[in-house]
């Protein structure tokens, strides 16, 4: 990405033979034009990844997709659409961008390196072609007049090369090198970055797990509902901390137009690092991660619970437990499904609570706000084959019921109890509460955070320290009289340049 | 009355001022009265006067500033936090810093030319806050509760500011330079800056919004991470500030490329001000995402 021109001309040149052409390309690559249509064809093929649902951040929400348009839901599946930051095509651009960046960091690396060795250019045989070219004359010798200007540039930290000949000395002195050093460690810091994040893909895992109020789990893979890992992840790597969820309390906006918005979730827990350690109680809250050995345990999401108590018609207890509803809306009318497949016929409750209900004319019963204000349960019972025995795997937030004789329907307030002759007795006992955890662990975020920082300090540099020169031309006139010649060159147009050389000017004149 | 109302009046006050200001600052491309003095043939101006209406818009402007500065404030009163909680405040902040940005270096350049085109977008904006957005004052939704909050949002608005202004100095530029094409013999075109002249003003302004609109992305990777656990989660909102980063970063190459032109690196630029727009508008209301809490 070297604004050289020569480089462009580069396309000029016919390509000869394997590494001529080989040259060419790599050329072409690393020119900063192909730098500029790999930044804009990146951003250009991110917007997909933003306006259709990626299975990256839910597999769901892509299922539905595709369920609401199949034909063209196949269509852009093919086309990676769903999968946009895993696709080749993406891929592809931003690797080609990172190769055409280590090409130009590693030769502009190089130069820079010379050039930090090496004495500044010498002066141009023709100083009045140059912008801010000053001449003046003073009585000063002209050893003087070198000796000044030359402790005015190393008070000032510039870079000085003096050259002696028989025409007069010249001087060049050089500044603002941090620039170049800013948009290298700018560009090296970019790759370290796409290498952090490779690492994080690579050994990182992220699941999510749903713990209801008086229970817990220990961190194995057998613990989360949904788990996602690297390729170099390996599950002996979990750390084994155990988590059970005390209590947890949300509250929400009573009034106003935002009523209904979330105001605070607290969980309390009880954890411990590995098992037969103490276990220690910990507050969880939105935005207050707890953490274990790298591995971070973050408060997503929270629903309800109902618990039910299901005996048979002999009194024995068949179930008795807290079940897990899944919210779907925003005032959490929840669904979820109990399976008793121990019973002699085995029996299905599908459920929909609803913590505010409200029977509304036109569409049902619905909850009308967030909070458990009035709890009601409403139960659909089923009798029949739940193809738990299938072998099949099955999805527990869900009952399959087309092998299944429905036996009734109810609406239960919490203490109700219903029952069924063929089943038994169906107690609603009341309501506790679950939370989703998330649990990440991203390796190589230190590093990406260090890289990005130092990426952030290298662009101020490079953006804004001005490079620029000054050249001096000292002779002996014929009058015995010392001229001085001077000039500047910036080539991001530094306005202070003109001031920096009428302030070393001025120590000049002073010499007498 | 209540603060929230206050802040509510206040606004509507800054509209009235933005208005006018609009009309003051859209004068000088109308120019009726042309600025050439007479017998200063030989003495080229470089600063011509400013007209009294022009004048009128700086004093106007100052004024909507000062109204929507001090919306702001008892809007944050009202609420006792960082008044940016949803789409509203947002809107209001975004405008505040794009014309503090804009009357901030009026102070010490003169940017008649692209007055018009800042206040145009900063009037539509807090237009858009009071019609659209609107939302009454409330405190925060937990995942909005942070510190970080003020950290990513204030750099945020900030980079938006310093964006609105070189997008503004674009658009001049692209119109006066599309009207010297077409030969026109406007008055006011004689008076016009060149080219390279908006070019490096645009350029100032894209420079230093660039590292700012950088940090606000790292400062929201750090939240993200402690939020959501993952520094980087290619949630929508997510992918459009690096799609805007990336235009931006577009943009500060583009104008290093030999053979490309000023006009050609400013619409690179305006794209990238258009993904920002993006963002805020199109993302928060019509992709759902863990940004969405738009609060309309």
């Amino acid at each position: 990405m070297s604004p050289d021109p020569k480089k462009s001309r580069a396309n000029e040149a016919p390509p000869i033979g394997f590494i001529g052409s080989t040259r060419w390309a790599w050329r072409q690559l690393t020119s900063m034009r192909t730098a500029l249509i790999l930044l804009l064809l990146l951003a250009l093929a991110a917007i997909p990844g933003s306006l259709f649902p990626q299975r990256s951040a839910g597999v769901s929400a892509v299922n539905q997709y595709l369920e609401d348009n199949p034909n063209l839901g196949r269509v852009l599946d093919a086309l990676g659409m769903f999968d946009v930051f895993g696709s080749i095509w993406f891929t592809a651009i931003y690797l080609l961008l990172l190769i055409s960046v280590i090409g130009c960091v590693v030769p502009r690396l190089r130069a820079h390196l010379d050039s930090l060795r090496s004495a500044p250019p010498p002066v141009p045989a023709d100083l009045s072609r140059l912008a801010d070219y000053q001449q003046l004359t003073t009585k000063a010798s002209a050893a003087d007049v070198v000796t000044t200007a030359e402790a005015w540039f190393r008070k000032h930290h510039w870079r000085l090369a003096t050259k002696a000949a028989k025409s007069g000395t010249g001087l060049s002195a050089e500044k603002g090198y941090a620039r170049e050093t800013g948009n290298l460690l700018f560009h090296a810091s970019l790759i370290v970055i796409v290498v952090g994040v490779a690492v994080g893909a690579l050994w990182g895992y992220r699941g999510q797990v749903l713990v209801r109020e008086g229970t817990g789990f220990s961190n194995t893979l057998v613990a989360y509902d949904e788990f996602s890992a690297g390729r170099l992840f390996d599950a002996k790597n979990l750390p084994p901390f155990g988590f059970e969820l005390e209590d947890f309390e949300a509250e929400f906006e009573r009034e106003g137009t935002q009523k209904g918005s979330p105001r605070q979730f607290t969980a309390s827990a009880l954890t411990r690092s590995e098992p037969g350690a103490n276990w220690q109680r910990e507050t969880l809250e939105v935005n207050h991660p707890l953490e274990f050995s790298g591995t971070k345990i973050f408060l997503t999401g929270h629903g309800y619970a109902p618990v039910l108590t299901v005996t048979d018609p002999a009194g024995h207890v068949q179930f008795s437990d807290s079940v897990i509803f899944l919210p779907r809306d925003g005032n959490f009318t929840s669904i979820g499904v109990v399976k008793i497949p121990d019973a002699p016929q085995q029996v299905g409750l599908e459920g929909i609570f609803l913590p505010s209900a409200v029977v509304d004319e036109e569409r049902g019963p619905i909850s009308v706000f967030p909070a458990p204000d009035s709890p009601a349960l409403f139960l659909v019972a089923w009798q029949g084959d739940l193809g738990v025995d299938s072998g099949e795997p099955q999805n527990v937030y869900q009952l399959r019921t087309e092998d299944m004789k429905r036996l009734g329907v109810t609406s239960l307030l919490p203490g109700d109890v219903w029952s069924l002759p063929q089943l038994g007795h169906v107690r609603f006992e009341g309501v506790d509460r679950f939370i989703s955890l998330q649990i990440a662990h991203e390796p190589g975020r230190q590093l990406v955070l260090v890289a990005s920082i130092a990426a952030l300090i290298g662009l101020l540099f490079g953006l804004f320290v001005p490079r620029r020169r000054i050249w001096l031309k000292v002779t002996n006139d014929t009058q015995k009289k010392t001229v001085v010649e001077v000039a500047g060159l910036s080539r991001q147009g530094y306005a202070g340049l003109s001031s920096e050389i009428a302030e070393m000017l001025g120590e000049v004149r002073r010499v007498k | 009355m209540t603060l929230a109302q206050t802040s509510l009046l206040l606004v509507y006050a800054s509209l009235i001022a933005l208005a006018i200001a609009m009309i003051a600052f859209a004068t000088v491309y109308a120019n009726t009265r042309t600025k050439v003095l007479v017998g200063s043939a030989t003495k080229p101006q470089s600063q011509p006067v400013r007209s009294r209406a022009v004048n009128i818009g700086y004093s106007v402007s100052w004024l909507a500033l000062a109204l929507l500065g001090a919306a702001l404030v008892t809007r944050g009163l009202a609420v006792m936090r960082a008044p940016w909680g949803n789409m509203y405040e947002f809107a209001l902040s975004g405008a505040f810093a794009g014309l503090a940005a804009f009357l901030v270096l009026s102070l010490k350049r003169n940017p008649d030319w692209l007055a018009v085109w800042v206040v145009v977008p900063v009037f539509a904006l807090v237009g858009l806050a009071v019609t659209v957005l609107y939302t009454e004052a409330g405190p925060l939704v937990p995942a909005l509760n942070s510190a970080w909050l003020i950290v990513h949002v204030s750099a945020a608005i900030v980079a938006f500011g310093a964006f609105t202004v070189a997008a503004g100095a674009s658009i001049a530029c692209l119109v006066i330079e599309w009207m010297r094409k077409r030969a026109s013999d406007a008055p006011w075109l004689a008076t016009a800056p060149t080219e390279s002249v908006l070019d490096r003003f645009t350029y100032r302004l894209t420079a230093f919004g660039f590292p700012i609109w950088t940090f606000a992305v790292i400062a929201g990777a750090i939240w993200a991470e402690n939020a959501w656990g993952r520094y980087w989660g290619w949630d929508p909102k997510e992918t459009w500030a690096l799609i805007s980063w990336v235009a931006y970063a577009a943009y500060l190459h583009a104008r290093v490329t030999a053979g490309w032109r000023p006009n050609r690196t400013m619409i690179i630029g305006l794209v990238g001000y258009a993904t920002l727009l993006f963002n805020f508008f199109g993302v928060n209301i019509l992709i759902p995402g863990l940004h969405s809490y738009a609060g309309i």
